[in-house]
């Protein structure tokens, strides 16, 4: 390296290849190029003729993009129904896991009582559970309190904590709000649900934001307990609701109505990434760099 | 003050209350609960019979189709957890590098990783169809051979692996934040006394970035001898009828046996005693990486936070 190339500034450079530049875009280009097909595949797919998907060279660019697939799949049964059950059991257990999970990150991060830490210890310990543990007794929990074929296992839950991650999450945050505030709060005759009220939870809505979007798109795409409790039909949600027509139509009359839904069922957690990418991408990294 | 500090936990109780409960209901008390009932028959009708260890035995000495998915999750690890981490690492190397572009890269090779498992199961099986599916029409068209992908045995997991590194987004963008952590002056020292990118790469950046190799390895094994809904969104035909692991249960994973055996065939027994063992293998690969990692982690004496 010469002493030119050292006087440059450069703000966070890894190791650097002669020939790099060209060589990375080759690579990052080619296979983002790659990464993006599926999705190209699966909109194409969703404004075909139903006998365009069989034919031999595939077709790459529908000759006539049929958008009625989209009119149907969202104007006839069972869609909207699907949409409707997902945005009720998603928006109830977000909220609740909202709420619930910043409720106890605040009582750990800020407030002082007996036993604090080893509670928390025990939140923490659960990121390590494989699902697989719980599952059967939960559900025959609720099977006894009869609540197969209703959304509330698939809401009452997240009312209780919110997962161990989101107040993880939110306690670093919480902690990292100066005392002081709390301290002149208290002074004034404040009392700690207003200060949670009006003094963290304005503070924090960073944070918030990440966990809101992330609970959002756990329970938009969940698919795990609605196979296991929605039995009804009738109570579907999309992610389930897609594969039901599966088998339930038989698949050649059927296959570009499901691309249509699966576009369908992307396109919010698409938007939700473009409108809030730096929180977005602020999660994951926390997921990654502090679990 | 006394009097403020009892007010002060009183409202510290009142506030994590939620979570504690739900740690005692949704967790501690079902893990318990599943302990117990891997001791015996248990159809959830009827009530549960003790029989021992029986259901223990039944695992290890009898079940073939356990063995069988103990080996297809075992695979699938071995092949999908090293290859995403190198992928992903090296992905992240590259756009850690300054050029043009970057946020555009980063978005695409991110993108896919926020497709849910049901659209995965959709599509793949189109993209993935031996005969009307575009991979193989690329291939055919290379004159590279075209498998059969999803339905010959032998490529089962190898199509399963390929899935989950398209969504191996997540990693990436894990990655490069630690990249991006790695302070400067080190490449600064390091170029004084001549370093090569090799020598850069070797001893500065794999070292400073190895705690997030390690913490996103226990998770990739946490993560894949559990995978399951990818599994179920290929294969079943839809969710009112039996599952399905793929041709000769070239598919058939840890948790698609136990979600059988405890949802379709009411062993509800043996899938928890199933599921204590899936949770102890987990544990001990776990621990195993913990032990090593003095030899290859190297964790600053003050860590960031």
């Amino acid at each position: 390296m010469s002493a030119a190339t050292r006087a440059l500034p450069r703000a966070r450079t890894g190791p650097r290849l002669r020939l790099r530049t060209p060589l990375t875009h080759l690579v990052l280009g080619v296979g983002g190029f790659l990464m993006m097909v599926p999705f190209f595949w699966l909109l194409s797919s969703s404004l075909k003729q139903p006998q365009e998907i069989f034919r031999l060279p595939p077709v790459f660019i529908p000759s006539t993009f049929r958008w009625e697939n989209y009119y149907e799949v969202l104007f006839d049964q069972p869609f909207p129904r699907l949409v409707r059950n997902t945005l009720i059991v998603t928006v109830s257990a977000t909220v609740g896991q909202v709420l619930t999970s910043s409720m106890a990150a605040y009582g750990f991060a800020r407030l002082r009582f007996p036993g604090r830490d080893v509670l928390f210890g025990g939140i923490l310990a659960t990121l390590m559970l494989p699902y697989a543990v719980t599952l059967i007794p939960v559900y025959v929990m609720f099977k006894n309190l009869g609540w197969i074929g209703t959304f509330l296992p698939l809401i009452v839950p997240f009312w209780f904590g919110g997962g161990a991650f989101n107040i993880f999450l939110l306690r670093q945050f919480f902690l990292a709000i100066p005392n002081e505030l709390d301290e002149a709060a208290l002074m004034d005759g404040a009392s700690f649900p207003t200060i949670f009220a009006r003094i963290v939870l304005p503070l924090s809505v960073p944070a918030l934001v990440v966990v809101l979007i992330f609970s959002f798109l756990f329970h938009w795409n969940d698919f795990l307990a609605p196979v296991i409790y929605l039995n009804n039909i009738n109570l579907w949600t999309v992610a389930i609701g897609i594969l039901g027509l599966k088998g339930a139509l038989g698949t050649r009359d059927t296959t570009h109505l499901m691309m249509a839904m699966s576009t369908l069922m992307l396109l919010p957690i698409v938007a939700i990434f473009f409108v809030a990418q730096r929180a977005f991408i602020q999660g994951i990294v926390l997921t990654g760099l502090k679990g | 003050m006394t009097a403020f500090r009892r007010v002060e936990a009183l409202w510290g109780f009142a506030f994590v209350l939620p979570a504690v409960l739900g740690l005692v209901i949704f967790q501690l008390g079902p893990v318990l609960a599943s302990l117990y009932l891997s001791f015996t028959s248990y159809d959830i009708v009827s009530p549960p019979k003790w029989i021992g260890l029986a259901n223990y035995q039944r695992m290890f000495a009898e079940d073939l189709l356990y063995r069988k998915s103990l080996g297809v999750t075992t695979y699938y690890s071995l092949l999908s957890i090293p290859l995403s981490l190198v992928v992903a690492y090296l992905i992240a190397l590259l756009m850690n590098q300054r050029v043009r572009g970057i946020a555009v890269y980063r978005t695409l090779w991110y993108l896919p990783s926020l497709v849910p498992a049901t659209v995965n199961g959709v599509l793949w099986l189109w993209l993935l169809n031996r005969d009307f599916g575009p991979v193989n029409y690329f291939l055919r068209l290379v004159g590279l051979p075209a498998p059969a992908w999803l339905s010959d045995p032998n490529w089962t997991i190898p199509s399963l692996v390929l899935v989950h590194l398209w969504a191996v987004g997540n990693s990436i963008l894990i990655f490069l934040a630690g990249l991006q952590g790695v302070p400067q002056h080190l490449y600064e020292a390091a170029e004084v006394d001549g370093a090569t990118w090799w020598d850069k790469l070797r001893h500065v950046t794999l070292p400073m970035t190895s705690s997030i190799v390690f913490f996103n390895l226990v998770i990739g094994i946490i993560q894949s001898f559990q995978v399951f809904a990818l599994v179920y969104t290929l294969y079943t035909p839809s969710p009112t009828e039996a599952t399905s692991a793929g041709p000769e249960n070239a598919a058939l994973v840890y948790v698609m046996y136990l979600y059988r055996n405890a949802f379709q065939n009411f062993r509800n027994g043996y899938a928890s005693a199933m599921a204590w063992v899936l949770l102890l293998i987990i544990m001990a690969l776990t621990l195993v990486v913990f032990r090593t990692q003095g030899r290859w982690v190297y964790y600053e004496a003050t860590r960031r936070k």
